[in-house]
């Protein structure tokens, strides 16, 4: 965990409601995809959590929804610096992956998975992607994923791009076996994942929380191992954990 | 060299900054952010004699210059606590700690101080009855003067530990309580607790918060919190650790002259893990540019 000051390098709308944000800064303190970081901004008393989408030694890629007032504030920020805690949580667990995972990213749930298709190609495992979208306005990396090399899917509830229905759908399109799956997306998907798959399962939850670092407790979920902390002990849980 | 040392029931703190029940767990999260001996101490969170979850979530809204929490005194229970707890504490933190405990019963608050008075590392036992976010039987020790009292004298013959009672801001008079508590026995006043707030998300038209209502904290409490440390301060002889919005090296220094001997921080450290380190790193500044040379001299003077 860091508390670093990143400089804004580009935050461009990518898709309805979906901005791309690339800082540079040091991005030591993140270890793993899934993670996330924590953003202060001018006028918010608390943070905004944003998982992190993509990172390298100088450079980090985040993509955020305005869901309120915070990140509308955050989407309209072109130039200057943001104070962040970064390496937040536990990140995916790429060594319990498999040679063929699934991934599955639902809305803005999909910005983590890019970072982990990313690293588990390079270390010569084969995923295949499955995106969920309402519409196409709304799609977004269908583009980005597929030139990592991965099978990508689509699908979005009108039928506007892709598969017409929810990622469970496009899952019945694909006939190969998996020897895993990670998924970050509305918990009704996970959900839904975890009743369609009987393989070995990570999975990002997502909570309202006031400090990201496990001090607050404002995030505790009962799991079938003790109660844990979203922003600590997650985000990523194992789906065999989860009482759902 | 300013003197930054202050005396609590006999002991002493390098320094008046105290990271405040719930809002530090048990230190071992911000002990990876800096060394966490540079705090005079930290008040760890509320312990019940069981363990509790807590309330269902969402548990935090945000608020301007504030949030309001309803975690429910989520605490791995007192066993854990000392079994696993306070022998962790010990590996990472070399002074005294401020034992914060909570209750439903006059007998679980007994308990609780008695089971901690063994602890070497326990300095201070903060008893809390004042959370907001609890309400079994309707029972609200830090509401009534009477039960207040009762709580006092009762924990007094448990423990030869100086105690501290953590007063609810949420009440028709805080003196009144305060003395009750001082008459009991109590050998310190903790102040404020949250206030009793809520927030409605406009778009579902449902409360923010599962349990609808919670402890509102942060900077917007600062004067509220103020006022109260004056008017106990003034009401009562026993030392008092003020809290309630503390932020910054001016807030300690200005809660102290309102009469506080120590001061707790809360909220700020949720939104800046390192608060602390950054209040205790300016409080010299701030002392000489105020031509203050001991800290504990202005305690009261306002």
């Amino acid at each position: 965990m860091n508390k670093v000051l990143f400089q804004i390098l580009t935050n461009n709308q990518i898709a309805k409601d979906v901005y791309r944000l690339i800082l540079s800064g040091d991005t030591g303190g993140i270890s793993a995809p899934g993670q996330f970081v924590n953003i202060e901004l001018e006028g918010f008393y608390l943070r905004r959590p944003i998982s992190v989408c993509d990172w390298d030694d100088k450079t980090l890629t985040l993509i955020y929804k305005t869901v309120g007032e915070g990140t509308k504030a955050l989407s309209k920020l072109k130039t200057g610096s943001l104070n962040l805690l970064t390496g937040l949580g536990n990140g995916f667990d790429l060594s319990a992956c498999g040679k063929r995972p699934l991934l599955v990213g639902g809305g803005v749930g999909t910005p983590p998975l890019y970072g982990l298709c990313k690293r588990l190609i390079e270390r010569g495992a084969e995923p295949t992607v499955i995106l969920g979208f309402n519409s196409a306005d709304e799609v977004f990396y269908e583009e980005e994923f597929k030139c990592l090399g991965a099978e990508t899917l689509v699908a979005t509830v009108d039928g506007s791009h892709g598969v017409k229905g929810l990622v469970t759908d496009a899952l019945k399109v694909l006939t190969q076996d998996f020897d895993s799956y990670c998924a970050c997306g509305p918990e009704p998907m996970l959900r839904a994942l975890y009743k369609a798959l009987d393989i070995k399962g990570q999975l990002s939850f997502e909570e309202r929380m006031a400090c990201g670092f496990g001090a607050c407790m404002g995030c505790s979920c009962k799991t079938k191992y003790g109660s844990k902390r979203i922003c600590k002990d997650g985000p990523v849980l194992k789906a065999d954990e989860i009482i759902w | 060299m300013p003197d930054l040392s202050v005396t609590l029931s006999g002991i002493k703190l390098d320094n008046p900054v105290i990271p405040a029940s719930g809002t530090f767990g048990y230190g071992a999260e911000f002990k990876d952010f800096y060394d966490i001996n540079i705090l005079g101490s930290f008040s760890f969170k509320g312990t019940t004699k069981e363990p509790r979850f807590g309330n269902p979530t969402p548990r935090v809204a945000e608020c301007v210059s504030g949030m309001i929490n309803s975690v429910g005194l989520q605490n791995p229970g007192i066993d854990a606590v000392i079994n696993e707890e306070l022998p962790r504490i010990a590996t990472y933190f070399k002074k005294p700690v401020i034992a914060n405990i909570g209750g439903f019963s006059v007998d679980e608050f007994v308990y609780c101080a008695e089971r901690l008075s063994v602890s070497e590392q326990v300095g201070i036992i903060e008893v809390n009855i004042s959370c907001p976010n609890l309400h079994k039987g309707g029972v609200n020790f830090g509401s009534d003067p009477k039960a207040a009292a009762e709580v006092t004298a009762a924990v007094r013959k448990a423990t030869n530990k100086p105690i501290y009672l953590k007063l609810s801001p949420n009440v028709e008079s805080i003196t009144e309580i305060a003395k009750a508590c001082e008459d009991a026995g109590a050998d310190g006043i903790s102040l404020i607790n949250t206030l009793l707030g809520m927030r409605i998300d406009i778009k579902t038209r449902k409360p923010v918060i599962a349990n609808k209502m919670g402890g509102f904290s942060g900077r917007a409490i600062f004067p509220v919190a103020l006022r109260m440390v004056y008017e106990v301060s003034k009401a009562v002889k026993i030392p008092i650790i003020g809290m309630g919005g503390v932020a910054s090296a001016e807030n300690v220094i200005e809660m102290m002259m309102a009469g506080a001997s120590a001061v707790q921080v809360g909220a700020e450290n949720l939104r800046n893990p390192y608060a602390c380190k950054e209040i205790i790193e300016a409080l010299p500044r701030v002392m000489a540019e105020l031509k203050i040379d001991r800290l504990r001299d202005i305690v009261g003077v306002a």
